[in-house]
C-alpha cells in the first residue's frame, strides 16, 4: 500500500518567506515536496476565506508564513495578519476544524533551512492525521 | 400529482390510530421515503421518518414548508467536465425519490398545484415534474389555528381536500376518517388495503377548527389594482422590514430561484437555490439600474404577485394562508394584517 | 410609558425630530417596530419586556433615513450599539436623539455619546450563565462533536440572510457575498457554503459585534448564531482588552495592531 502524501497548500510573502524557500533551494537541501507555494506580496493581504478554500479544494493541510514581526516590507502587514489570524483560529477551533492541519511561521529571507525543517514538520504531521476526510465529504454535502 | 387536481370520486374509510405503525411500515417497504413534520428543539421540520412514534405532537403548523421535496433549497441541475477545449455536460448524479410526505396541512397540500403552476406554465421544468410525480401527500386536518392562519380566507379550508392524495382527519376516537382522494392514495390504499375498513358516517366537519374568512379576495384584488401607484401606502407597510428572505423561503408557494456555477479548472455544477424578491438585489440589472431598489417596491411586488399577477397569469392565487412568514418574519410584518389594511383602505 | 410618550411628542411637536423609532403593539404577545412621525400618533409607543428588538439596525436603513432625523428609544443592547456605529463613522453627534430606556424601564436623558459611554459603562457587558455554559460544552467537545454540532446547526441554514439583515453591523450596502466576479463566498445553501457564510460574518463581526442576539432571534431556523459571535467577542476581549460598543471612538480591533500581541502557534 502505497503511503499516503498529503498535498499541503502554503500562503508565504514574497519578500521573506517566498525569498527564504527560494534559498533553500538554491543552497540544494532537500525536503518534503507535498507543499504548492502560493506567493501573495504580504501576510496582510492573507484573507482568513483562501484557507477555507484550500482545505475546499482537497488541501489536506495549510501553511501561512511571512516575513517576522517588525520586519515586513511594508511595515505593518504581518502584524494585522497576527491579529486576525488569532481570531480566525479560535474560530476554527470552535467549529471544529482541525487547527492540526493548520500551520503559522515567520520565515526570513535568511532562513533556508528553517523552511526546509518547518516543511518537514509540517508534512510528517499531516502524514500522520492522514486525508482530512471530514472536511472532504462536507464538499458537496447539501446538494439534492 | 398531476392527477389531482382532476376531479374525482372521494372515498372514505377509517384508518385506526393503531394501523400507523404498519401503514409506515408497509409504505417504506414499497421503496419509499416517508418525509413527516419531527420536533427538534423548538422547531418542527419535515425530516426523513420511520414510524409515526417520532412525529412531533400538538401543533398548529409546522416551522418550515415541506416545499424542499418538490423544489429543493439547493439542487444540482447538471454537472459538466472540461476536456481539454471541449466541455463534458454529464446529467445529474441522483434520480429523486419517491416519497410519501405525511402529516401536511390542507393548505400546503394545496401549495403544490401553486408551485406546480409556474413550474409547467410557459415550459415544463422537468425535474420539478419529476419530483412532484414520484411525491405522495397524506395530509391531516386542522383541528386547531392560530392567530396567523388565514386559509378560508384564500380559497382554502382546514379540511379541504386540495392537492392532497389521502386527506386524514382524526375523529373523536383517535383514529382517522381517511378520504381517498386521487389514484395515487388509492396506490397507498392499496399496500395495505386491511387497515382502511369502513367508515362511519361522520361528518368530518365537526372535527375542524372554525376559522371565519377574514378577507374578501375580489375586494383585494379590485384595491390592489387601485393602489399600485399608493406609494405612501407601500412605505408606510414596509418601513420596518428588513428585506431578508425569510418569509420567501419559509412560504409553500414561493418559487423564486437563484442559479449557482461553481467551478474550478477542472469542471463545475449548475445549482439551483431559493431566492427572494425580498432582496435588494434582486432585480439588479447589469447595467447597474434596479427597477426595485426600494423596500417598499419589493414589498409591493411580493403582495402584488401572490394576489394579483399570478390570478391574473396563472389561475391561482400565490398564498395558501398557512401563516408561516409572518410567524416567522423577524419584525413581525404580519401579511395578514397588512391585507386587511388593503382592503379596508379608502378609495 | 408615559413619560416616554410625553417625550416623543415633545420632540415631535417641536420638529426636533421628523421620526421617533420606537416599540408598539405587534401580533400576539409581540411588540414590532414602529415610526412615529406625528405626535398624535406618540401614544402607540410602548416599552416593556416585549420589546426586543435592537431598533439600531433602522439607523443605517435608507428608507428610514429618508423620512429625516430620528430619536430612538434605546435599551441597553441598542445603547451599546449606537456607540458602535458611531465608532465606526456610520452616525455622528447630533444625528439622532438618544431616549435611554434603564433596565428598569426608566426614560434615561443621554444628550451625547459621552453620556451614553458613561451610561453603559455601569452595565459592563457579561454572558449570561446559560451562555457561558453552552460555549463551555462546546469548548468540552471533541473535534468530530464540534464539527458535527456545526455542521447540524449549519445545516438548517437556508441563506435567507435573516441575521444580516437584522445586525444592525451589517450595514454594507453591497455584502461580500452578493459580489459574484468571483463569487468568493457561495451564495449556494448546501454545507460547505453555508459554513463559510457564518464564518465570514463571524469574522467580519469580529470586534464590532455588541452581542444583542438579533442574529439569532431573528434565524427562521434557530441556529445559535449568538454562540459564535459570543465566543469570538471574548476571545477578541482576551487578546486585545477591547469589546465592541463601549466608546464611541474606539478603535476597530482587527483594524489595528500593538508589537506586543502575542500568540503561541506561530513557530
Amino acid at each position: 500500500m502505497s503511503e499516503f502524501e498529503p498535498k499541503i497548500v502554503a500562503f508565504v510573502c514574497n519578500w521573506c518567506t517566498y525569498a527564504g524557500a527560494d534559498l533553500t533551494g538554491t543552497s540544494r537541501i532537500k525536503y518534503a515536496p507535498n507543499v504548492r507555494m502560493i506567493r501573495l506580496p504580504c501576510t496582510g493581504r492573507i484573507d482568513f476565506m483562501l484557507l477555507l478554500k484550500a482545505f475546499d479544494q482537497g488541501a489536506d493541510g495549510i501553511i501561512v508564513s511571512g516575513c517576522h514581526p517588525g520586519d515586513c516590507h511594508y511595515t505593518a502587514g504581518n502584524f494585522h495578519a497576527r491579529r486576525r489570524w488569532i481570531i480566525f483560529r479560535s474560530a476554527l477551533e470552535f467549529l471544529g476544524i482541525d487547527t492540526r492541519r493548520v500551520h503559522f511561521a515567520w520565515v526570513s529571507a535568511a532562513e533556508g533551512a528553517k523552511w526546509a525543517e518547518f516543511v518537514n514538520s509540517v508534512t510528517d504531521e499531516i502524514k500522520k492525521l492522514g486525508p482530512y476526510e471530514t472536511y472532504k465529504k462536507a464538499v458537496g454535502a447539501g446538494i439534492e | 400529482m398531476l392527477g389531482t387536481f382532476e376531479k374525482m370520486d372521494i372515498e372514505r374509510k377509517l384508518l385506526k390510530k393503531d394501523s400507523l405503525d404498519k401503514l409506515f411500515e408497509k409504505i417504506k417497504g414499497s421503496g419509499r421515503r416517508i418525509l413527516a413534520p419531527v420536533q427538534k428543539d423548538n422547531m418542527i421540520t419535515f425530516e426523513e421518518v420511520s414510524s409515526p412514534g417520532e412525529l412531533a405532537q400538538d401543533y398548529v403548523q409546522t416551522t418550515l414548508s415541506a416545499k424542499g421535496a418538490v423544489f429543493p433549497r439547493c439542487e444540482e441541475l447538471f454537472s459538466y467536465k472540461f476536456e481539454g477545449k471541449d466541455v463534458k455536460v454529464e446529467e445529474r448524479k441522483s434520480e429523486p425519490k419517491p416519497t410519501v410526505i405525511f402529516g401536511l396541512r390542507p393548505c400546503d397540500a394545496a401549495s403544490f398545484a401553486v408551485l406546480n403552476s409556474v413550474f409547467s406554465w410557459d415550459y415544463q421544468d422537468s425535474l420539478f415534474k419529476s419530483r412532484l410525480e414520484k411525491t405522495t401527500v397524506i395530509s391531516v386536518s386542522c383541528a386547531k389555528a392560530d392567530e396567523y392562519c388565514f386559509c378560508t380566507s384564500v380559497g382554502g379550508g382546514p379540511g379541504e381536500t386540495k392537492g392532497s392524495d389521502i386527506l386524514l382527519t382524526q375523529i373523536e376516537s383517535g383514529d382517522y376518517l381517511a378520504e381517498i382522494v386521487t389514484e395515487k392514495g388509492r396506490g397507498i390504499v392499496a399496500l395495505a388495503p386491511e387497515l382502511f375498513v369502513p367508515a362511519p358516517t361522520e361528518d368530518k366537519e365537526r372535527y375542524l377548527v372554525k376559522l371565519p374568512k377574514q378577507f374578501d379576495l375580489k375586494t383585494l384584488n379590485e384595491k390592489l389594482a387601485k393602489n399600485f401607484d399608493n406609494t405612501e401606502l407601500w412605505i408606510e407597510q414596509s418601513l420596518r422590514c428588513l428585506g431578508c428572505g425569510a418569509c420567501a423561503f419559509v412560504c409553500p408557494a414561493c418559487v423564486c430561484f437563484d442559479m449557482q456555477d461553481e467551478a474550478n479548472k477542472k469542471g463545475g455544477v449548475r445549482l439551483r437555490c431559493w431566492d427572494s424578491c425580498g432582496f435588494s438585489l434582486f432585480t439588479l440589472h447589469t447595467s447597474g439600474h434596479n427597477p426595485r431598489s426600494a423596500q417598499s417596491q419589493r414589498w409591493r411586488q411580493r403582495v402584488m404577485h401572490k394576489f394579483a399577477y399570478m390570478p391574473e397569469r396563472q389561475n391561482f392565487i400565490g398564498c395558501v394562508g398557512c401563516g408561516r412568514c409572518s410567524r416567522l418574519c423577524p419584525v413581525d410584518m404580519n401579511l395578514l394584517e397588512h391585507l386587511k389594511e388593503i382592503v379596508e383602505s379608502r378609495d | 410609558m408615559e413619560e416616554l410618550r410625553k417625550k416623543a411628542r415633545e420632540l415631535l411637536e417641536t420638529g426636533a425630530v421628523k421620526v421617533v423609532i420606537g416599540y408598539g403593539k405587534g401580533s400576539g404577545q409581540n411588540a414590532r417596530a414602529v415610526f412615529v412621525r406625528k405626535a398624535e400618533y406618540a401614544d402607540k409607543l410602548i416599552c416593556d419586556e416585549s420589546c426586543v428588538q435592537n431598533l439600531a439596525v433602522y439607523l443605517t436603513k435608507p428608507e428610514v433615513k429618508a423620512l429625516g432625523k430620528p430619536a430612538i428609544v434605546a435599551k441597553l443592547p441598542v445603547l451599546r450599539t449606537i456607540l458602535q456605529l458611531a465608532a465606526e463613522n456610520q452616525i455622528a453627534e447630533g444625528d439622532l436623539v438618544v431616549l435611554g430606556v434603564s433596565p428598569d424601564g426608566k426614560i434615561i436623558d443621554l444628550q451625547n455619546f459621552k453620556a451614553i459611554e458613561d451610561y453603559v459603562a455601569q452595565f459592563p457587558f457579561e454572558l449570561t450563565p446559560e451562555q457561558k455554559a453552552e460555549i463551555e460544552k462546546i469548548g468540552k467537545m471533541s473535534l468530530e462533536e464540534r464539527w458535527q454540532y456545526w455542521q447540524e446547526q449549519f445545516g438548517r441554514c437556508l441563506k435567507c440572510y435573516a441575521c444580516r439583515a437584522a445586525c444592525p453591523l451589517c450595514y454594507c450596502s453591497r455584502c461580500l457575498v452578493e459580489c459574484n466576479q468571483p463569487q468568493w463566498v457561495p451564495a449556494a445553501p448546501h454545507a460547505i457554503g453555508n459554513l463559510e457564510w457564518h464564518i465570514v460574518r463571524a469574522m467580519h463581526l469580529a470586534g464590532r459585534c455588541t452581542n444583542c442576539g438579533d442574529c439569532e432571534r431573528a434565524c427562521p431556523v434557530g441556529i445559535q448564531l449568538s454562540l459564535l459571535n459570543l465566543k469570538l467577542a471574548e476571545e477578541v476581549l482576551k487578546n486585545f482588552k477591547t469589546r465592541a460598543g463601549a466608546s464611541s471612538k474606539a478603535e476597530y480591533a482587527l483594524g489595528n495592531w500593538k508589537e506586543e500581541d502575542k500568540e503561541n502557534f506561530i513557530k
